[in-house]
């Protein structure tokens, strides 16, 4: 794993990236000088304080937020707005409420863009109602599913046009610990089955070692890269695994880490209000 | 696989719609206010000429019925609402739109739209006289206004309000400005737009009442007028009476409609 991660191909690259927002009470530097690369297949987490611009790290590869200084590239190119290549999945799932269940996934699928993709349109559908336990509810309304079942949803559908990178923004941050818990291992069998390049923002160390290849420890505001931490243990991991000692003492360490950005990070809210 | 809690489908068919039991209630409250009506006559407190007994009036009523003449009324009036309503919400629909979407147009119209909305349409049935007379042109045109005013503001801020995350994940998954529109934008406004029809209708028929008492041979309001000018009580009661059913069954009929189209929505 460990050697194949090395040979593998670099998919995002950035480099000294950074962002600055200007608003109404002046500007906040969120991002500064950011520069880290993604390679296939990997799976990269961010942990960092809330407002730190995680978020921001995300959109600018989602093509939502463009970078003043710096460049991101993407499989060689620059970043042209968003696109189905890259799925993004966020923490207010977005499923259509409009919509039923295969509706929602089929909508990626009903879009001009992924019109190569029409002769399979069905078995798609098919394949991610299943792969992410939804069947039976083919025909039911969001309004009708719980929390973890949304959030699965969303997944279907951005799974469903076949991005190869998977961009998460706190994806089970709304879902309470034991739904978390299922949709962890849950990602983590459908990684296995189908492999995709991640980056994942998340509050939780622990989500953040139980998922990732690596983990970058982001400062508090402007956000800098603090720390990357290689995760060693070997995929696929159980539940187990977060019981070890090996796995409890990284687990300790990262979270000292973070509560002190964290804590700067609160004493920078208090200076701007 | 964990146990998820999912609401059962079948609990949703009684959410919406009306049910035997509250049919049964709407009518007997109904029965109540037509006994305390028979029971004020009975008690002598108003003179009988000008508060008719509730039998009177439904014998006027039953008699207006099997004529012409009333359902001629009726025919009218809602025919005029359905003019001004569609017109109004046709041009409202794109103008709201507009307003909705794009910031820099909201902040130049709304000050001019909050102007007329808070102007209540009756106000310009004399200007409106003068320009047009009395003719059907003039209480179309009133009805179109206030149809229009009514719904705008409802439908822009209904755009609005469309969670900026589902445009965000469309454009992830590679949607074009038209396929936002089209796919995201129509849907999420549709609520909205139903609910500016329901309040345009209402708005509507207050108003077409109002210029038919002002001016008009025919229609429900005329029927009123007339029954005044002749001083016959119980003929008013009967154009109060049809005023307020079919204002209700509008009101119903739309009710139903949303009910039907909105079904995913989470309060209905």
């Amino acid at each position: 794993m460990e050697t194949q991660r090395q040979e593998a191909r670099e998919r995002v690259i950035f480099k000294n990236v950074s962002k600055t927002y200007h608003g109404d009470h002046g500007s906040v530097k969120v991002v500064e000088d950011v520069s880290f690369k993604l390679a296939e297949g990997e799976f990269v987490s961010l942990i960092g304080p809330s407002g730190c611009g995680k978020t921001t790290m995300l959109q600018m590869l989602a093509g939502f937020v463009t970078q003043d200084t710096g460049q991101i590239t993407l499989d060689g190119g620059p970043i042209k707005g968003p696109g189905s290549d890259r799925g993004v999945i966020f923490q207010e799932y977005g499923v259509f409420p409009w919509l039923t269940v295969e509706k929602n996934i089929d909508f990626g699928l009903s879009l001009r863009c992924n019109k190569h993709l029409e002769s399979q349109r069905k078995e798609l559908v098919a394949h991610y109602l299943k792969l992410m336990h939804l069947n039976g509810f083919e025909n039911a309304y969001p309004k009708h599913l719980s929390g973890g079942m949304r959030q699965r949803l969303a997944l279907a559908r951005a799974y469903a046009v076949n991005p190869n990178i998977l961009l998460m923004d706190e994806p089970f941050g709304a879902l309470d610990a034991q739904t978390r818990l299922a949709l962890q291992l849950q990602l983590m069998e459908v990684l296995t089955e189908e492999r995709k390049t991640v980056l994942l923002i998340t509050h939780s160390v622990e989500e953040a070692i139980f998922l990732s290849n690596r983990i970058l420890i982001i400062s508090a505001r402007p956000s800098k890269i603090l720390r990357v931490v290689d995760v060693p243990f070997p995929y696929p991991r159980t539940p187990e695994l977060t019981a070890t000692p090996e796995f409890q003492r990284l687990r300790l360490e990262l979270e000292e880490v973070s509560m002190q950005q964290y804590a700067k990070q609160q004493e920078l809210a208090a200076e701007t209000q | 696989m964990p146990q998820e809690r999912a609401t059962k489908r079948s609990g949703c068919a009684k959410q919406r719609g009306f049910s035997t039991a509250t049919f049964l209630a709407g009518v007997a409250s109904f029965l109540t206010l037509g006994a305390a009506w028979g029971v004020l006559w009975w008690s002598n407190l108003f003179d009988r000429g000008l508060l008719p007994a509730p039998w009177e009036v439904l014998k006027v009523l039953i008699e207006q019925m099997t004529e012409k003449e009333l359902w001629l009324d009726i025919l009218l009036s809602t025919r005029r609402v359905v003019v001004g309503v569609v017109c109004g919400l046709a041009i409202a629909l794109p103008v709201g739109f507009l307003l909705g979407w794009y910031k820099s147009v909201r902040a130049f119209i709304d000050p001019v739209i909050n102007f007329y909305r808070a102007l209540p349409p009756i106000a310009l049935i004399p200007l409106v006289i003068v320009y047009f007379g009395i003719g059907e042109p003039a209480r179309v045109s009133v009805l179109i206004y206030a149809a229009f005013f009514s719904s705008v503001i409802v439908i822009y801020e209904g755009i609005k309000m469309i969670p900026p995350i589902y445009i965000r994940v469309s454009k992830a998954l590679g949607a074009s400005d038209f396929e936002i529109f089209k796919k995201i934008i129509v849907p999420a406004a549709l609520p909205h737009v139903l609910t500016a029809f329901r309040v345009s209708t209402g708005v509507c028929w207050t108003t077409l009442v109002a210029a038919e008492l002002v001016a008009a041979e025919r229609g429900l309001g005329a029927v009123i007028v007339n029954g005044q000018n002749f001083f016959q009580v119980p003929v008013i009661f009967v154009g109060i009476i049809m005023i307020g059913t079919v204002a209700v069954l509008m009101d119903q009929v739309l009710r139903y409609a949303t009910a039907h189209l909105l079904t995913w929505q989470e309060s209905m």
